[in-house]
């Protein structure tokens, strides 16, 4: 860190310190706020949810080839399966959420244009794969089935805008592709990586099936059974992981997972504590009353929706710190659909990322992505709302 | 020898940077070592993705974190030849 940061730092923990009500209740009662919430998370989501999550990114980042996706966006590429690869391969090519941006801006200008580029810079952030296993098991299943569909869907649909919006626009230098970098590790056979990350995701969803009203009989069942499923699941988990993979791919993976933890734990803590204390748990209150929250954002009309949008385009969230967030606006009074807005919104716009948006493309199509974005959000918010009521 | 690792400063690309010195620790290879963090700058080598290894000029790997023995290889390659 520069001289100049410590400074900074060192005069705002001092100043903190010297200012902060401390004494005042509400302050207090905030501070236990954002210490229970943080408990809540380290007790109820850490071990059977983000472990295995991080798990599963860190596999994604070591076992699928980005390379190979990349192609399909090359200058050559056919346009739909552009649009469709772009659409979902957030997931695989933004677990790391630093790659978004170079990405986008060499898609942009080398590959296949801006219809794909906008389509992959929203889908990046949007379905990120913990992210997206956070909030199912978080804020419910509906809102993260919700998030998901929402997130591919408007991946297609705003790049297939932009490019219909900016067409007769000369693109910019000529589209030269990427460079060709050889590859020499194997190759493994396609099915038994699909089947791999299969069953671990199959894990994931069966040590987290929630309990669910007894006259859904299967439902019912799998949840008295989720152990059993689990145990029989990872046992063969364990059968491939000896027969199909080699120790130092297991090494790579096992780094690759420590790696994601280290960057992204202490965001997450970080993230709680401040959800915690400025909005408390779900049920309780923060230091923001729950009645502002209630007036801004309740409810699903034209204007909550609207503002969660813009709100969330414009903060930034690092990455599953808008969970938490969420969870204390939910529980502060937040609509469900301006929840759903600010989702889709929020991980995929910020304040610093507009900034490079704009310097990559230009502002006349960097303000046209952004408009498309918070006006698709509100519209999402506003039809999930009425849905979910 | 000159290297670059191209990525925009995430805990992959320190990763990448950490093997490289590894690499070159091992070989007794002396080699000038930068990142580049701006992604302007990276977009112009090309890459499908960070983080990135450039030897001389030359893209090594990319989108992915090799390993140190893929590291030393190339180095390898390179050893003898002026930078481009």
């Amino acid at each position: 860190m520069s001289e100049k940061k410590i400074f900074v730092v060192l005069l705002a923990a001092f100043l903190a310190a010297y200012f902060v009500p401390f004494a005042d209740p509400a302050v207090q009662n905030a501070i236990a706020e954002a210490l229970l919430l943080l408990q809540d998370y380290a007790r109820q989501h850490v071990i059977l949810c983000l472990i295995p999550a991080f798990f599963i990114a860190g596999a994604i980042s070591v076992f699928v080839s980005q390379a190979s996706v990349i192609k399909y966006f090359g200058p050559q590429a056919r346009k739909l399966l552009a649009y469709s690869v772009a659409s979902v391969s957030g997931s695989i090519l933004a677990v790391c959420s630093c790659t978004v941006l170079p990405l986008f801006a060499g898609i942009y200008t080398r590959g296949a244009g801006i219809g794909p580029a906008t389509a992959f810079l929203y889908s990046g952030p949007a379905i990120n794969v913990l992210a997206i296993i956070l909030t199912a098991k978080v804020l419910g299943i509906r809102l993260g089935v919700a998030r998901a569909v929402s997130a591919v869907a408007f991946s297609v649909i705003i790049g297939l805008l932009m490019h219909l919006i900016f067409r007769r626009a000369p693109q910019g230098a000529a589209a030269q592709g990427f460079v060709a970098v050889p590859d020499t590790r194997g190759e493994r056979p396609l099915a038994k990586t699909a089947a791999y990350f299969g069953v671990m995701v199959a894990i994931l969803v069966a040590i987290n099936w929630g309990k669910s009203d007894p006259s859904l009989a299967l439902w019912h069942f799998i949840y008295r059974v989720k152990w059993l499923i689990g145990g029989i699941l990872g046992l063969v988990l364990a059968w491939m992981l000896v027969r199909w993979f080699r120790k130092d791919e297991l090494r790579d993976w096992t780094l690759s997972t420590w790696i994601f933890a280290k960057q992204i734990f202490p965001l997450l803590f970080a993230g709680v504590l401040i959800s915690g204390f400025l909005l408390g748990r779900p049920g309780y209150e923060g230091i923001i009353p729950g009645r502002w929250v209630e007036h801004l954002v309740g409810g699903n009309s034209l204007g909550a929706n609207l503002f969660a949008s813009v709100a969330g385009a414009l903060m930034y969230f690092a990455t599953l710190t808008e969970v938490p967030i969420l969870q204390g606006l939910l529980g502060s009074g937040m609509g469900q659909g301006p929840a759903l807005a600010l989702l889709l919104a929020g991980p995929a716009l910020s304040l610093p990322s507009m900034l490079v948006i704009r310097q990559v493309m230009g502002t006349g199509r960097a303000l046209a992505y952004i408009a498309l974005v918070v006006v698709m959000s509100t519209i999402a918010g506003m039809i999930f709302g009425r849905i979910a009521a | 020898m000159e290297i670059r690792v191209l990525g925009p400063g995430c805990a992959r690309c320190h990763e990448v940077e950490k093997r490289t010195l590894d690499a070159l620790a091992q070989l007794d290879v002396a080699a000038d070592v930068r990142k580049v963090t701006d992604f302007k700058e990276i977009m112009t080598y090309g890459i499908p993705g960070t983080p990135g290894l450039v030897i001389n000029g030359k893209v090594k790997c990319a989108a992915r974190i090799p390993t140190v023995e893929e590291i030393k290889r190339w180095i390898g390659e390179e050893i003898g030849k002026p930078s481009e």
